[in-house]
């Protein structure tokens, strides 16, 4: 049977001035002993099933410990409980004079635990960087219940192994991360955001290379989509509106600033847009002139992910391979494919994060032979990763030896069963199912 | 025919507003600022009407400090043909707006005079009405629907009125203010951005015009809103009608 416990009723027994983990480390501390498994759970927004209990796990939702717990305006360093909301601390920032180093398209429902455990990427890390440089400390609560203290606020502290980063990206299967400290950098004025299209996709990766060039110190995002993307969010997606004439143009690039000088970000974008058209990589492109225009820009982008799922049956793909080979694989499987199913390929290009997805009508599985292994061995080949940013979960969990030798994963393995000696956390995620219960 | 556009710049629609702590009015240090969204609306119309072959030029004209430059660069990389900059320092309230177009209308002649029903900012609406009185021309207000007719020189405009829409008919010159349902603004694109970098933009000060910038109003002190009280959830019927009564005193 599986039953789900929910927070709020361990929040209430929380006293006036002691933290809200005791109550996670109790329900532990008792499943351990118990042999209970337990799946801990952010906002639900994981896309490869990390969240979700596959038999009879205790859910542990961490959708209570929403506080923040301190900010300091100096560092700009902001310490939360996990459960906070990404939106809301981008809101609560704002306020603040601040920003998250992270921003993504589930912002709305994912949680901060959620992305570090994760270690979710997102639009800006090719700005801010990885929640691994991110992220100061954690509190995090171990499978026997102990309370492991590593909130950390200081960006430098070379003492013996750093052992946060063992839970950033572990996907809750090491512990459950109950505070955060994550460094802010400091909210600049000038955002500025075109929306560009190019002829092919060799015409996108020379673009990328001139925009870190010649706009490296303002580069806030770089994001590329083709148009049978595009297409589906124009023809799924209620309000959205194609910000050029419809022509034919087979990709698009968004590139975003952000600065400190209103008048030298924009004239210096502009002058690099206008030469990048001159030259041929951009065929044509609009530039926002206010937020609302900026908004509508980065929801096509944002929308591709939600027009997929109104689409039908989605085939879900997220990799990490080199800039120059990345669209070779959408062309090959749409060859592979022919008009059996819609390939379309999007993400962030500037951290060489390719999102395959394939959309058909309903699940099949002759299709679903047709991609894999392919596209893993053809990952693996080309020495990407098979999951760049979205984790293994419960769907990718068997496929780690694509990017991962055996030694690797054995030592993992360890880890694990020194950690989690029970098996309690998050069983049937992360790591092969041969090794993990064997 | 000749179209002029006010546009003004304004605080971002999508910022939240903040007043300053000293409430002397809102924070605008470090803020977004872009075009006022029913300036861009009175722009695209006026573009349109041009692309249709009813006027000939578009004349974009904005008031205020130095940085007005930048919104009428956006306006130019829209289409219009060139700009227009009076540069006033301090605090520009509608009639001084007002006086300042009826100025500039007297030098360009326009046939049209488009505006934005209102500005986010200050929320005032009377800019249009305001410079049609001083101009003696027709005004119609709150466009959803604009119609030219070039043989005799006739504007129909639709109106957004309460009770449902109002058709007028009128004599060009006329002053045309613009409501949310007009168009859909065109975005910047970077062939018109392009071209726009060799678009001229005309410094002008109220003194050339002619205009004496004075202040009828004074602004005694700005304020939020008072914060909307969270709401409460009564468990029964008999609860709600005793805190209307005792608490609300509304039954
Ligand atoms: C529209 C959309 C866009 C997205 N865009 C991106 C993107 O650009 N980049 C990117 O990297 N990802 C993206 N994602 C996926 C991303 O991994 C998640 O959205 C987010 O990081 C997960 O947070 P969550 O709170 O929803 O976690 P959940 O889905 O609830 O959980 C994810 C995993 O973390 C574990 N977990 C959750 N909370 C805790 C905790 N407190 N302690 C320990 N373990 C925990 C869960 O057990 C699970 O294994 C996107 C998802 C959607 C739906």
């Amino acid at each position: 049977m599986s039953f789900r416990m929910r927070t709020g009723f361990f929040l209430q027994t929380r006293t006036g001035c002691g933290s809200t983990t005791g109550p996670v480390s109790r329900v532990l501390k008792y499943c351990n002993s118990r042999s209970l498994a337990v799946v801990p759970q952010g906002g639900n927004t994981g896309l490869v099933g990390g969240s979700v209990p596959v038999f009879d796990e205790v859910i542990i939702n961490m959708a209570s410990m929403k506080n923040v717990v301190s900010f300091d305006k100096v560092s700009g360093i902001l310490v939360c409980e996990a459960g906070c909301i990404l939106e809301n601390l981008i809101s609560f920032l704002d306020n603040q004079g601040f920003v998250m180093p992270l921003d993504l398209g589930a912002k709305g429902s994912c949680q901060i635990g959620g992305n570090v455990s994760t270690n979710a990427g997102g639009l800006r890390l090719v700005r801010y960087g990885s929640l691994h440089g991110n992220v100061l400390g954690i509190e995090v609560v171990l499978a026997n219940g102990d309370v492991l203290d590593m909130l950390g606020t200081l960006r430098k502290d070379n003492t013996g192994y750093d052992l946060k980063h063992l839970f950033i990206g572990s996907e809750g299967s090491l512990g459950i991360i109950t505070k955060v400290s994550i460094l802010t950098p400091p909210k600049l004025s000038s955002v500025n955001l075109a929306f560009l299209a190019c002829k092919d996709y060799s015409s996108c990766q020379k673009l990328l290379l001139e925009a870190k060039r010649r706009l490296g110190e303002v580069l806030s995002a770089f994001e590329f989509l083709d148009n049978q993307s595009l297409d589906l969010v124009l023809n799924h997606l209620e309000g959205v509106r194609n910000p050029l004439p419809p022509s034919m143009h087979n990709f698009y690039a968004l590139i975003e600033t952000t600065g400190s000088d209103e008048s030298y970000d924009k004239e210096k974008l502009e002058a690099f847009l206008l030469r990048s058209m001159e030259g041929g990589l951009i065929s044509d492109g609009v530039l926002a002139q206010d937020i609302n225009q900026a908004s509508s820009f980065w929801r096509i982008r944002e929308g591709v992910a939600e027009a997929l799922m109104k689409a039908g049956a989605v085939y879900k793909y997220d990799l990490s391979l080199p800039v120059e080979k990345m669209y070779n694989l959408v062309e090959e499987m749409r060859i592979r494919l022919g008009d059996s199913s819609k390939v379309i390929g999007y993400g962030h290009l500037g951290d060489g994060n390719l999102h395959l997805n394939i959309s058909t009508p309903q699940y099949d599985d002759m299709i679903l032979a047709q991609i894999e292994p392919f596209v893993y061995e053809w990952t693996s080949k080309h020495r990407g990763s098979i999951s760049a940013e979205h984790g293994l979960g419960l769907m990718k969990a068997n496929k780690i030896f694509y990017s991962k030798s055996r030694e690797s994963v054995q030592l993992m393995a360890s880890i694990k069963k020194l950690m989690d000696p029970n098996g309690i956390l998050n069983p049937y995620k992360v790591l092969p199912h041969s090794l993990s219960y064997s | 025919m000749k179209i002029m556009v006010a546009v003004k710049r304004v605080v971002d629609y999508a910022v939240k507003i903040r007043v300053k702590p000293d409430k002397t009015g809102l924070e605008t240090h470090n803020v977004k600022m872009s075009m006022n969204p029913f300036c861009e609306i009175a722009l695209e119309e006026a573009l349109r009407i041009k692309e249709s072959g009813l006027a000939l030029e578009v004349v974009a004209v904005s008031m205020g400090p130095a940085q007005c430059v930048d919104t009428l660069r956006t306006g130019l990389a829209m289409g219009a043909d060139r700009g227009i900059h009076v540069e006033a320092t301090g605090a520009l309230y509608p009639l001084s707006v007002a006086k300042l177009l009826k100025a500039l209308v007297e030098v360009e002649n326009p046939g049209l005079l488009i505006l934005g029903k209102q500005a986010i900012d200050d929320d005032c609406n009377q800019t249009g009405q305001m410079v049609a009185g001083l101009l003696g021309w027709p005004q119609g207000t709150f466009a959803s629907k604009v119609v030219l007719d070039k043989e005799n020189q006739v504007a129909t405009v639709d109106r957004e009125v309460d009770g449902g829409l109002e058709t007028l008919s009128l004599d060009l010159p006329a002053v045309i203010t613009t409501d949310l349902r007009l168009n859909q603004p065109r975005y910047a694109t970077l062939p018109n951005i392009m071209k726009a970098k060799s678009k001229v933009i005309k410094k002008l000060t109220p003194q050339e015009l002619k205009v004496e910038i004075r202040s009828d109003l004074e602004v005694v002190q700005v304020t939020e809103p008072p914060k909307r009280k969270a709401g409460v959830i009564v468990s029964s019927v008999d609860e709600l009608i005793d805190k209307l009564k005792n608490e609300a005193h509304v039954i």
